[in-house]
C-alpha cells in the first residue's frame, strides 16, 4: 500500500476542496467529504478498500494539547468532539488497514455525520451501535435506530458525562467511586448499629 | 410423617422397604430434573458441557434439556443477564409449570460480575426471581454445576407435599407469578423485585 502521505496527495487531486489532514497513523476527514472520500477508497483502482472492518465512535472532552509553536511549547484549549474511526481493508489487494478518521461539531445537541452505509453494507449496524451508545445520527442511514439498548432509553450511556441510575447495592470493599457512591447509601450516624444477620 | 430411621433400615435388613408418599414423590422428582435447554453467555457453554459425554449430566437425571418452558423443571440462568434480557427471563420463568427451580450459574447471574458497575447489566438475577442453588465461578466448571445439582437434588428430596413448609408449587395461597420488569428510560422499572429480593440492611463500616 502507498504511504499515508501519498494516499492524501490522491485523494486531494481526486477530491476538490477537501481537507486532510494526517494524525498519528490517520487520516482526518472535514464532514462535507466524508462520503466522497469514502467513495474515493472504494473505487480507486490502486486502493480498492472494499471492506470496513472496524467503526468506532470516540468521545473526547474539552482537553488542553501541548503545541510546538517556534519551538516552544504551548498549551492550547481544544474543544470536546465525538469522533468516528473507520478501519478499511482491501479484500481484493489484500492490504490495510487505512484509518480514516471523522470528527463532529462540538459534543452538544444533533451531532450528525454523513453515513457510509450506501457505500459500505457491513457499516451498517456499526454505525447503529455508533448511535445507540454516542448519539451520533448518521445522515443518509436506511434504518438509524438502537442496536443494544432497548428503544425507550434516554441518552447515550457510553459518553463520558453520562449519569447512571443510582442503582448502588452493598459491597465489601468499596473504592474510589464506588465508595463515595456507597456513602451517600450509608445510614445516619445517630440511627442505631444494625449487625448483620 | 416422620419415620424412625433406624427402624427403617432395621426393616430394610430384614427386607422391607419403608417409605411415604412424599419421600417416593421427591425420589422420581430429584432424578428426573427437566433443565430448561437456554444459554445467556459463556456460562452456557460450560453447561453444554455438563451435559455432553465427559461430564455426562445424564448420570444425575437431569439430560434432558427442554427448548419449552412448558416442559421445564428448571431454569440454569448460565451467563449475563442483560437489562434488555431480564423481562424475557422472568417471562420465560413464569411460562413453566410448577413445582420448579432456579440455578444461578456463574458470576454474572449471581450478582452481575465483572459487569456490576454496568449500565446495562442486571445485577443479580435473584433481583426477580427466587433462585434455589447459586454457582460461583467465571465461568464455573461443570463439576460445579453437577454439585449444584445434587445440592439441588438434596432440596427437593426435604420438600415437603402438605403442611405448614409444604411446597411453594402446591400451595393455592402463594403467588405463581412473578413480575416482569418494564423497560424504563435509564433502568428497570422497577429496578428489583422488593417481594424476591431482600437484601441485609446496609450498615456504616465503623459501626461493624
Amino acid at each position: 500500500m502507498e504511504t499515508l502521505n501519498q494516499i492524501k496527495d490522491r485523494i486531494e487531486a481526486a477530491v476538490p476542496s477537501v481537507r486532510l489532514a494526517i494524525e498519528g497513523r490517520s487520516l482526518v476527514v472535514d464532514r462535507e467529504h466524508l462520503l466522497e472520500v469514502a467513495r474515493f477508497l472504494k473505487n480507486d483502482a490502486e486502493l480498492a478498500m472494499d471492506y470496513v472492518s472496524n467503526l468506532c465512535a470516540v468521545d473526547w472532552l474539552p482537553r488542553k494539547v501541548k503545541v510546538k509553536e517556534g519551538g516552544q511549547d504551548v498549551e492550547k484549549d481544544l474543544p470536546g468532539f465525538l469522533e468516528v474511526v473507520y478501519d478499511f481493508y482491501s479484500m481484493a489487494k489484500k492490504h490495510g488497514p487505512l484509518q480514516l478518521r471523522c470528527r463532529t461539531d462540538g459534543r452538544e445537541g444533533m451531532l450528525s455525520l454523513p453515513s457510509i452505509t450506501p457505500l459500505f453494507r457491513g457499516a451498517e449496524f456499526q454505525e447503529r451501535e455508533a448511535f445507540d451508545l454516542y448519539g451520533i445520527r448518521f445522515k443518509g442511514h436506511p434504518d438509524l435506530r438502537r442496536i443494544l439498548m432497548w428503544d425507550g432509553f434516554k441518552d447515550f450511556p457510553m459518553r463520558k458525562d453520562y449519569q447512571q441510575p443510582d442503582d448502588h447495592e452493598w459491597e465489601p470493599t468499596p473504592h474510589d467511586e464506588v465508595l463515595q457512591q456507597a456513602k451517600k447509601h450509608w445510614p445516619a450516624p445517630s440511627a442505631a448499629p444494625v449487625k448483620p444477620a | 410423617m416422620a419415620m424412625d430411621e433406624s427402624l427403617k433400615s432395621e426393616l430394610q435388613k430384614a427386607g422391607v422397604f419403608v417409605t411415604s408418599i412424599e419421600q417416593l414423590y421427591n425420589w422420581g422428582r430429584k432424578n428426573s430434573i427437566w433443565p430448561l435447554q437456554f444459554g445467556l453467555a459463556c456460562c452456557a457453554i460450560e453447561m453444554i458441557a455438563t451435559a455432553c459425554a465427559r461430564y455426562d449430566m445424564a448420570r444425575f437425571g437431569a439430560e434432558v434439556f427442554r427448548p419449552s418452558p412448558r416442559q421445564a423443571d428448571l431454569m440454569i440462568v448460565a451467563g449475563t443477564v442483560t437489562k434488555k434480557m431480564a423481562p424475557q427471563v422472568v417471562r420465560l420463568f413464569n411460562q413453566m409449570p410448577e413445582p420448579k427451580y432456579v440455578i444461578a450459574m456463574g458470576a454474572c447471574a449471581i450478582s452481575g460480575g465483572p459487569f456490576k458497575e454496568g449500565y446495562n447489566v442486571l445485577k443479580g438475577i435473584d433481583r426477580y426471581i427466587p433462585v434455589d442453588v447459586h454457582i460461583p465461578g467465571c465461568p464455573p466448571r461443570p463439576e460445579a454445576l453437577l454439585h449444584a445439582l445434587i445440592t439441588l437434588q438434596k432440596q427437593i428430596e426435604q420438600d415437603h407435599l402438605t403442611g405448614k413448609r409444604k411446597l411453594r408449587a402446591y400451595d393455592r395461597e402463594q403467588k405463581a407469578e412473578w413480575l416482569v420488569p418494564a423497560y424504563g428510560e435509564h433502568d428497570l422499572e422497577p429496578p428489583r423485585n422488593p417481594e424476591v429480593w431482600k437484601p441485609e440492611p446496609q450498615v456504616r463500616p465503623e459501626a461493624k
